[in-house]
Order: structure tokens, then C-alpha cells, then sequence
């Protein structure tokens, strides 16, 4: 097995465990986590076509690396905005659950784990 | 390829407003406003100078970014589809910034307030993403401006920073993420099988091979995450109906259009030739599924606000119906014409129509202080000018005559019996009369009597109410299109007795439905059964485990759809 391919599995698998991660998981924070893993996967990804696709005498293409750099500050900044909202929402609500319906006064004798919805 | 005259003005239409945004965050407090207003107007000219341009060349403006061609260089590209868009866009951000003067003013005596500063610069960054998205000619130009319009677009969700308002926020800016993150492995994986990503260069390489459909299948599904297609939306009813109404006009009219936009760059312009007959089916059912669930859904709605979400929802899945529409069985590709000049009639009569649909239903919540549809008897009395807005965007989006949508309407059902595919002339009229169905229940509200007066909280700017009418004749205005470059034959004559009982059974029929679904208990046995499960199936449909999974089921079916039935 040639180490591109080597490289685009290890990046399958990534993106797996995030998409994964990122419907089961239901804490918003995990959520993001688990987003920045199929992204990691998705840029490892670009970069094993990077090296497969080298011209002579080149350590890899330059245009995915160009354009990796640039995928990842969208990312970071998407996680930044992403967990900002989650401590505004933190701060106002109290609570972190991403759950639409959550009846407003619920005793939290009644649903302890509320919070993991 | 080289530089066109008047390709300046593509990258002015992408810069003016980010300069804007930048200068606005500057100098901030009141200023903010100003600068939005003055970008405004600048950029509404120069989207018309980008049209002139094109009108006067016959073709589409180019600007090649650094003097490089692709595929070394980036190149901007405003073919007729983005024109059509870039001008429209302009007209309704020029409609929306006059309504939010009202709402969203720096209150005297206050230096700086802090949503009227978000908004006017959130606003001015949706345009200039928006823009990006219209004349972009590569993949990954596309995949950053559609991450700078999700990013614009989370924040206008919060502006009043309630903890529901957040959390509408939280869970679209996710779900967009996760979209975008497929489309970009697409975008990725088609880099790696044929060395490009600028769009003229994809569509001469692309072939119908194993790379081109998982790519296909991928970005399809993650692009339809953002634009909330069912059954991916769990993010939207939320979102917009929280948002503050002139927020809600901007994520409901433009923001969506962005991602819908690229399906059709995708489906059009880089793989139309990869695209199979049974995909086009599949992308056009989900349409349909769409159009049938949430128009039952907005029936069973209590408050104005998510009713008008549904309906988003819901015309959303009509965009989507011209892909089976523009199928060429014979040449086994996509192809423009009819179905796709109708789609993208619907789509910019949408924008307008919507927006304004919103912005009246923002006069109506703020005049009465709530929008629960059971309190808006005597409302027309006291907002009339609100009140026709909601009836003539109604009238827009059912696609009766005198309308935009009318003539989408027209185009997209000459294209089904062109192609015979009698079963989209089905839906196709059934849409209008599920469209029609929300909006005589609205109308029937409001025009209704109220035992006592009713006692107004706030007044309402005119200036503003009148904005939004003027956006929704606009969207009637756009009947025109007739005129101009549109067939003549299209028409023959709308006061035919054939039209004239289309319309009848558009509106009678609507009527019959809201009566049906929209009373509660209601009169007529089973639909309340009926209506209910709808609720239940879309509630269950928005759960997150649930959404997850249906969209790697979307995936699938799509990468299906592409490889078998070839």
C-alpha cells in the first residue's frame, strides 16, 4: 500500500468517527469536537491527493496546500463562533441543550439529566 | 479566457460591501447605519452596471484575479443566472435596509446600541457573501463564500440574544457546518480525480465515473443541509420565526438562496452530464415532499411567524422542482431552458415575495405586540397597508395571475409535458393550491371581526410598511418578464376561461384545505388525524439523531441514484 493511500484511509476513518460523533453525540460541545474531526479528516484527505498528485521532482502538489491553509482558518473560526455562541447561550439559559422542545419549567428533580438532551 | 470589460465591477460587488462592513465596524455607533445605507446604494449600482455590462457583450463579464488564468488563477464569472440574481438580491436588500431604518435605528440619546450596529453590518455581509456565491467560478471560492454567508447569517438568529434565539443559532450554525463540510469533501475529491476546480474546466473533464459520484452525491446532500430541503431542516422553523422580522426577511429570502444556488451551478454548470434521470427524481420527490408536509404543517401553526417559516420550508421544495423538469431523457443530461428559466423566476419571486411576507407579519407582531393568528381579527383594519402587503406576497407565491410565480408556474408546466412527465404538473398545481391554503387562512384572520377594538401597543413606521408592500408589487411586477425576454407564446391570453378556473381552483381549493386543516377541533372528520401526524412526523424529522441519519440516507440514496438506473 503506498503511503497516499495510506494516508486517504486514515482519513475515511476520520471523517467517520465525526459524522458519527457528530449525529449520536448530543452535547453541543462534542458536536463541535466531532465536527473539527471529520474536518481534520477532510484536510488529511486533501493532503494525501496533495502528495499523490506531485509533479517530478515536487514533495506535492502547492494548490491543496494553498487551499488547506485556507480551509483551516474557516474552520477555526467556525469553531470559535461556533463555541462563543455556546458560552452566550451557557451564560443566558443556563443550560446547553441543543433540544428544541425542552418543556420551559421542568424541576430538575423531575429530569436530572436535562441537560444531555 | 480573458479579463471583460466591466469585470472590474464583479470584484467591486464582492468588496463594496465587505468594505463596508469593515469601515462600519470602525467607526461604529450610528455610523454603522450610514454606511450600510450609502453601501447599499452603491452596491445596487453597481449590480446594475455588472447587468449592462452583460447586456452590452452578449456574454458573460470576466475578471480574471491577478491577470492568471484558471487553472493556475481565480477567476470571477457572471454568466445570465448570477446577473439575474445579483440585481434581484440588490432590489431586496434596497427593500429590507428601508424597513429596518424603522426597527433599527441607534435610539437617540445612545451612542451605540448593540443590535442595530450587528444588524446593519450582518446585512452588509450576507450581500457580499451572497455576491461572492453569484460570480465565484471555482469550487472552493464557492466553499468560502458559503461559510462567510452561513457565518453572517448564524448571528442575524440572535440578534436579541434570548437563550431560544441562541439555541436557534447553535443548532443551524452546526448543521450548516456539517454541510459545508461534506460539500467540501466533494469539492476535495473531485480536485484529486481530475487536477481542477474551477467550473468551466470541471464540467469539459467531468465523466460519469466513481469519483464524479460520490462527489456528486456528497456536496448535493450537504448543500441541501444548508438549504433546509426536506428532510434536513431541522434548523430552520427556529431559527427564522425567533429572529427579528427584518432578520428573518434576510435568512428566509437571500440566505437560502445561496446554497440552493450552488445546486444549480453544480447540477447545471459542472456535472450535468453525471447527473442520472432517477437523481433529478429523487431531488425533485424530496421538492415535493417538502411543498405537501410543511404546507400542512404552516395550517397547524398557532403563531404567524413559524406559519410563514413553514411556508418557507415548503417553497423551498418548489425550487427544487424544476431539476426533474430540466432532465433531457433523449440526451440523457440536464438542460436549461424552459424549466430552468422558470426555477429561477420562482426563485428570485420568492425572495421578494417572502421577504415582504416577513417584514408585514414584523409590522403585525410589533403593532399587536404577539402574532398568535387567533388574535388578528380587526388587524386589517388597523394595518392595512401590512395586511395587503401579506395578500399580494400570498398572491406572488400562489402563482396566480398577475405574478412572477405565474409565469414560473407556466414555464416549468410546459417544460413537464414537453419532457411527459405529467406527474410534476400534479405537483406543480397541488403546490399552488397548498400555497393558496396558508394564505386565505392568514387573510380570513385578519380580515375577520373583532367583538372589542383592538388596542394597538406600538405604531408602526408607514415608511417601513410601505417598503414592504413596494417588494411584494415587485415580486408582481415580475410578470413582465413576459415582456422581455421571455417567449410570447407563453400567454396567449390570461383571461382565457381556462386560466380564469385555475385560479378559481387555486384559491376555492385553498380555502376548502385552510377550512379543513387550519379550524381546530375541526368540522370536517379526520383531519385533525391528518393535520396531527404531519406535526408529528415533522417534530420527529427535527430531531437531531433523526436529521443525522436521514441526511446520510439522502447521501446514499443519491449516490444510488447516480450509479444504478444508468
Amino acid at each position: 500500500m503506498s503511503t497516499p493511500t495510506l494516508y486517504g484511509l486514515c482519513a475515511a476513518v476520520l471523517i467517520g468517527f465525526g459524522v458519527y460523533g457528530l449525529i449520536v453525540n448530543p452535547q453541543p460541545l462534542r458536536k463541535i469536537l466531532a465536527f473539527n474531526v471529520v474536518g481534520s479528516g477532510v484536510f488529511l484527505l486533501f493532503g494525501a491527493i496533495a502528495r499523490r498528485g506531485a509533479a517530478a521532482g515536487f514533495g506535492g502538489d502547492p494548490v491543496p496546500q494553498a487551499l488547506l491553509i485556507t480551509g483551516i482558518v474557516v474552520a477555526f473560526s467556525a469553531t470559535a463562533l461556533a463555541v462563543a455562541l455556546l458560552l452566550r447561550l451557557h451564560d443566558e439559559a443556563g443550560s446547553v441543550t441543543l433540544a428544541s422542545d425542552v418543556p420551559p419549567a421542568v424541576p430538575p428533580a423531575v429530569a436530572p439529566d436535562s441537560d444531555a438532551k | 479566457m480573458t479579463t471583460t470589460p466591466g469585470g472590474l465591477l464583479l470584484v467591486l460587488a464582492v468588496l463594496v460591501p465587505f468594505v463596508g462592513v469593515l469601515a462600519g465596524l470602525v467607526l461604529g455607533g450610528r455610523n454603522a447605519q450610514r454606511i450600510a445605507l450609502l453601501t447599499i446604494v452603491a452596491g445596487t449600482g453597481i449590480a446594475l452596471g455588472i447587468a449592462v455590462s452583460y447586456l452590452n457583450l452578449g456574454g458573460a463579464v470576466v475578471y480574471l484575479l491577478g491577470g492568471w488564468s484558471p487553472p493556475l488563477g481565480i477567476a470571477l464569472r457572471a454568466d445570465g443566472l448570477s446577473i439575474v440574481m445579483l440585481v434581484a438580491i440588490a432590489v431586496v436588500i434596497c427593500g429590507i435596509g428601508i424597513y429596518a431604518c424603522a426597527d433599527f435605528s441607534t435610539p437617540a440619546g445612545q451612542r451605540e446600541a448593540r443590535a442595530p450596529f450587528t444588524f446593519w453590518l450582518l446585512l452588509l455581509a450576507v450581500w457580499g457573501s451572497l455576491n461572492l456565491v453569484f460570480v465565484s467560478g471555482d469550487l472552493f471560492t464557492l466553499y468560502v463564500a458559503l461559510e462567510l454567508l452561513t457565518f453572517a447569517g448564524v448571528p442575524l438568529v440572535c440578534l436579541d440574544g434570548r437563550g431560544e434565539t441562541l439555541r436557534a443559532a447553535l443548532r443551524y450554525l452546526i448543521f450548516a457546518l456539517l454541510g459545508s463540510v461534506l460539500y467540501l469533501l466533494g469539492a476535495v475529491l473531485l480536485y484529486g480525480g481530475y487536477g481542477t476546480l474551477d467550473i468551466a474546466l470541471l464540467a469539459a473533464r467531468v465523466g460519469p465515473e466513481p469519483v464524479a459520484w460520490a462527489a456528486a452525491a456528497l456536496m448535493t446532500t450537504g448543500l441541501l443541509a444548508k438549504t433546509a430541503l426536506f428532510p434536513l431542516h431541522l434548523w430552520l422553523p427556529p431559527a427564522h420565526a425567533g429572529a427579528p422580522a427584518a432578520a428573518s426577511a434576510v435568512l428566509s429570502a437571500l440566505v437560502v438562496k445561496g446554497s440552493w444556488f450552488l445546486v444549480v451551478r453544480l447540477w447545471f454548470d459542472v456535472m450535468p452530464a453525471v447527473v442520472t434521470f432517477s437523481s433529478a427524481q429523487l431531488l425533485g420527490g424530496l421538492g415535493a415532499a417538502a411543498i405537501l408536509v410543511f404546507s400542512v404543517v404552516a395550517l397547524r401553526q398557532e403563531r404567524l411567524k413559524l406559519l410563514i417559516a413553514y411556508s418557507t420550508l415548503a417553497q423551498i421544495g418548489y425550487l427544487f422542482l424544476m431539476f426533474p423538469l430540466a432532465f433531457d431523457v433523449a440526451a440523457r443530461q440536464l438542460d436549461g431552458g424552459g424549466a430552468l428559466a422558470g426555477g429561477m423566476l420562482q426563485a428570485i419571486s420568492h425572495a421578494t415575495a417572502k421577504a415582504a411576507m416577513f417584514m408585514a407579519a414584523g409590522s403585525i407582531y410589533a403593532a399587536l405586540g404577539h402574532d398568535r393568528l387567533v388574535g388578528l381579527a380587526g388587524i386589517a383594519r388597523a394595518l392595512p397597508i401590512s395586511v395587503l402587503t401579506f395578500a399580494v406576497s400570498g398572491v406572488a407565491l400562489m402563482g396566480v395571475l398577475p405574478s412572477g410565480a405565474y409565469l414560473a408556474k407556466k414555464l416549468l408546466l410546459d417544460a413537464a409535458s414537453g419532457s411527459g412527465q405529467w406527474w410534476w404538473e400534479w405537483v406543480l398545481q397541488a403546490g399552488g393550491v397548498l400555497t393558496s391554503s396558508y394564505v386565505v387562512l392568514v387573510l380570513a384572520r385578519a380580515l375577520g371581526r373583532s367583538e372589542q377594538t383592538l388596542q394597538l401597543k406600538n405604531s408602526v413606521s408607514r415608511v417601513a410598511q410601505s417598503a414592504a408592500l413596494a417588494l411584494a408589487v415587485c415580486s408582481l411586477l415580475l410578470a413582465c418578464a413576459a415582456l422581455g425576454p421571455l417567449p410570447r407564446t407563453l400567454i396567449s391570453n390570461p383571461l382565457a376561461p381556462s386560466e380564469i378556473a385555475s385560479l378559481l381552483l387555486t384559491v376555492g381549493g385553498g380555502g376548502l384545505l385552510a377550512f379543513a386543516f387550519g379550524t381546530r377541533p375541526s368540522r370536517i372528520p379526520g383531519s385533525d388525524a391528518i393535520g396531527g401526524g404531519f406535526v408529528n412526523a415533522d417534530s420527529t424529522l427535527r430531531r437531531w439523531p433523526v436529521a443525522g441519519i436521514s441526511l446520510l440516507v439522502v447521501a446514499a440514496l443519491f449516490g444510488w441514484t447516480l450509479v444504478a438506473a444508468r
